[in-house]
C-alpha cells in the first residue's frame, strides 16, 4: 500500500452502490476484498459492466474471475462543480483499463491532482465508505509490485 | 428511387417556439401548447389538420392532454423517442415516417420544458433505490450510471468528460482548443435577437477565465445553457404543403444510430473512445439515403451540449480527419464565412438548450432565407445530435 503524499486525494468521497440482481456478485466481492469480473461460462469472454447474457455468444450461464487488480488509467477527470452531496473537492475519477482488458470507473487516490496522467499504472485497493460497505479504488502501482 | 426510403418523401411546413428564458413563469404543458400553436400558425394550419404528435420520452407533457387542449380531433399517430439529445432528429425521423407511410397526414413534433427554473439536468443525479433507478433510466438515461454515482460521477458534464479526456490525450488538445468553438457559438448568438446571449460575445480569454466544471475538460463556457422553452415543428406531405403559408423544406434524409457497446453520455466501452462510431453510423446512413456527401452540406447544426462534442461531430461526419477538428476550427472554417458554418444561431451554448430542436428550426430558417445570420447560398443543411441526424433541403 502506498503512503499517502502531502496534498494527496483523501479516500473519503463515496456513496454506497446501487445493487441489483445482475451485479450483486460484484459488490459482494468488493465488500469481501476481491474484484470479481463476470465471465461467460461457455465462451469464457469477460464483460463489464455485468449483464445477464453474454454479448459474444448469447449464453445465460456465467461465472466470475478474480481480477489481478492491475491496470492503467485510460482516462481521468476531476469534477469541480456542482459536486454531489457528500463529495469534497478534489476527487479524481478514472476509467481504468484492467490488464484483463475490461474497463471500469473508479477513484484514483494516493496522488495529487497534478500527478494524474493517462496510462499511469495502478492497482486496486478496497476502502470502507460506510459500515459494512466498501468501494474499489485505485492507487499508483509501486515499482516492482506484482 | 427505392420505395423503401424516407428520403424526400416529406417536408417541414411550419416551425414555432416560445421565448428562450431562464424562468418562463408558466407550466411545461403551456410551453408545449404555445410552441405547437406557433408552428401551426407559421404553416397556416389549424389543430384540426393535425393527426400525429411525436415527442421525447423525457417530455412531461402528455400528448393526449395536448391534443385535448389544442383541439386535435383525431389522433392517428403518437410515439416517443428515448434519450435527451439523441432524440433530436429521431423525433423528426418518426414524424416523417408517420407521414411517409400514410399513417398520418400532418404530424407535429415538440419539446418543452422548464429546464432552468424546474428540474435542472446539470444537477447531480440522486442515488435512489434500484427499481426506481432502473425505471428512471429506461427511456432516457444509462443503464450503467449506477456504476458511476458512487464515485461522484453524477452529471452529464462529468460523464461526457471522462470520454472527452481520452480524446484530448490521444490528439493532444487542451481546454483552450475547445474554447475556440465556444467563441464562435457566442459570436453567432451575439447577432441573433432570439438568443439568450444576444449581444454578448466572448473572447478566448473570457473562456479561459471561466471556472472549471470538470477539470481538465470543461469550463463553464464549454457547457450549454439551461433553458426554459418550447419548440415545435410541423411535418406533412409535399402535396399538402404546396399551398401553405411557408416554402416547404424537404426532409432529404433522417437517421438514428447506435451500436452494440453504445451508452448514453458515458460511452466508455468501445475499443477506441476517442472516436464516435455512433455518429459515423448516422453519417453513413444519411449519405446513403441522400446520395450527398460532406462537400454538399452548406451549413451544419451540430448538437453542442458541451463544446468537445462539436469536434467529434466534425470528425465522425467526415468534414475532417480524426484529430483534425482542432485545426479546422482554429482555422476559421466554422464561422459564418467559413467552409462549413456551424450553429449559425449560436447553438445550445449561445441561443438556448431545447434538447436540440432549435437546431432543426435554425436549419429550416437558413433554407427559407429568414435566419438572423442568414448565409448566402443554402441548399442543404445537416442537423445532428447524439444518436440521430437529418439532412434538410430547399424545395
Amino acid at each position: 500500500m502506498t503512503t499517502p503524499q502531502k496534498g494527496a486525494v483523501a479516500p473519503s468521497n463515496g456513496l454506497p452502490p446501487l445493487v441489483g440482481p445482475d451485479d450483486r456478485f460484484f459488490w459482494d466481492g468488493v465488500n469481501a476484498g476481491s474484484l470479481l469480473l463476470q465471465r461467460c461460462a461457455e465462451c469464457h469472454e469477460l464483460r463489464h459492466p455485468p449483464g445477464p447474457m453474454c454479448p459474444y455468444c448469447g449464453s445465460l450461464r456465467w461465472e466470475t474471475q478474480p481480477s489481478s487488480g492491475r491496470g492503467v488509467v485510460y482516462s481521468w477527470v476531476i469534477p469541480r462543480h456542482p459536486l454531489p452531496p457528500g463529495f469534497q473537492d478534489p476527487y479524481i475519477v478514472v476509467l481504468v483499463q484492467l490488464e484483463e482488458g475490461v474497463r471500469l470507473v473508479s477513484h484514483l487516490v494516493g496522488v495529487r491532482p497534478d500527478e494524474v496522467r493517462n496510462d499511469l499504472p495502478v492497482e486496486v485497493s478496497f476502502e470502507p465508505i460506510a459500515d459494512g460497505i466498501q468501494l474499489h479504488r485505485f492507487r499508483p502501482r509501486q515499482a516492482g509490485s506484482v | 428511387m427505392s420505395k423503401r426510403t424516407i428520403a424526400n418523401r416529406t417536408v417541414i411546413a411550419g416551425i414555432g417556439q416560445t421565448e428562450f428564458s431562464k424562468q418562463s413563469g408558466r407550466s411545461e404543458l403551456q410551453l408545449a401548447l404555445e410552441a405547437v400553436r406557433a408552428a401551426l400558425e407559421d404553416a397556416g394550419l389549424t389543430p384540426a389538420d393535425v393527426d400525429g404528435l411525436v415527442t421525447y420520452t423525457l417530455d412531461s407533457s402528455n400528448e393526449l392532454e395536448l391534443a385535448r387542449l389544442l383541439g386535435i380531433r383525431e389522433l392517428r399517430y403518437f410515439t416517443r423517442s428515448p434519450y435527451g439529445g439523441a432524440a433530436t432528429c429521431a423525433v423528426l425521423l418518426h414524424a416523417a415516417m408517420g407521414v411517409a407511410t400514410g399513417i398520418a397526414n400532418t404530424v407535429v413534433f415538440y419539446r418543452a420544458f422548464n429546464e432552468r427554473s424546474g428540474q435542472r439536468f446539470g444537477r447531480p443525479q440522486p442515488i435512489t433505490d434500484h427499481q426506481s433507478y432502473l425505471r428512471s433510466v429506461a427511456g432516457g438515461g444509462s443503464r450503467w450510471w449506477s456504476w458511476y454515482l458512487p464515485y461522484g460521477l453524477a452529471t452529464p458534464a462529468m460523464w461526457s468528460s471522462l470520454q472527452f479526456q481520452r480524446y484530448m490525450h490521444v490528439y493532444c488538445l487542451t481546454n483552450a482548443d475547445f474554447g475556440r468553438y465556444s467563441v464562435v457559438a457566442r459570436q453567432h448568438a451575439a447577432t441573433n435577437p432570439c438568443a439568450w446571449f444576444y449581444g454578448q460575445p466572448i473572447t478566448l480569454e473570457d473562456h479561459q477565465a471561466s471556472r472549471w466544471v470538470v477539470e481538465p475538460v470543461l469550463r463553464l463556457l464549454d457547457c450549454c445553457q439551461e433553458s426554459d422553452a418550447g419548440v415545435a415543428v410541423v411535418v406533412t406531405t409535399p402535396e399538402r404543403a404546396r399551398d401553405l403559408r411557408q416554402p416547404p423544406v424537404r426532409i432529404v434524409a433522417a437517421a438514428q444510430g447506435a451500436l452494440q457497446r453504445t451508452d448514453m453520455v458515458s460511452n466508455y466501452y468501445h475499443p477506441d473512445i476517442s472516436r464516435w462510431p455512433e455518429m459515423e453510423l448516422v453519417g453513413r446512413t444519411l449519405w446513403e439515403q441522400s446520395g450527398l456527401g460532406p462537400a454538399d452540406i452548406d451549413t451544419a447544426m451540430l448538437y453542442d451540449h458541451f463544446s468537445p462534442i462539436v469536434f467529434l461531430h466534425l470528425e465522425a461526419l467526415g468534414f475532417c480527419q480524426p484529430g483534425e477538428a482542432k485545426d479546422f476550427i482554429a482555422g476559421g472554417n466554422i464561422g459564418l464565412h467559413g467552409r462549413l458554418p456551424v450553429n449559425t444561431h449560436g447553438g445550445l451554448l449561445g441561443e438556448a438548450y431545447v434538447h436540440g430542436l432549435n437546431h432543426i428550426t435554425e436549419g429550416v430558417r437558413q433554407l427559407r432565407g429568414t435566419a438572423a445570420n442568414q448565409l448566402q447560398k443554402v441548399d442543404h443543411v445537416l442537423v445532428t445530435a447524439g444518436m440521430s441526424g437529418a439532412i434538410l433541403g430547399r424545395s
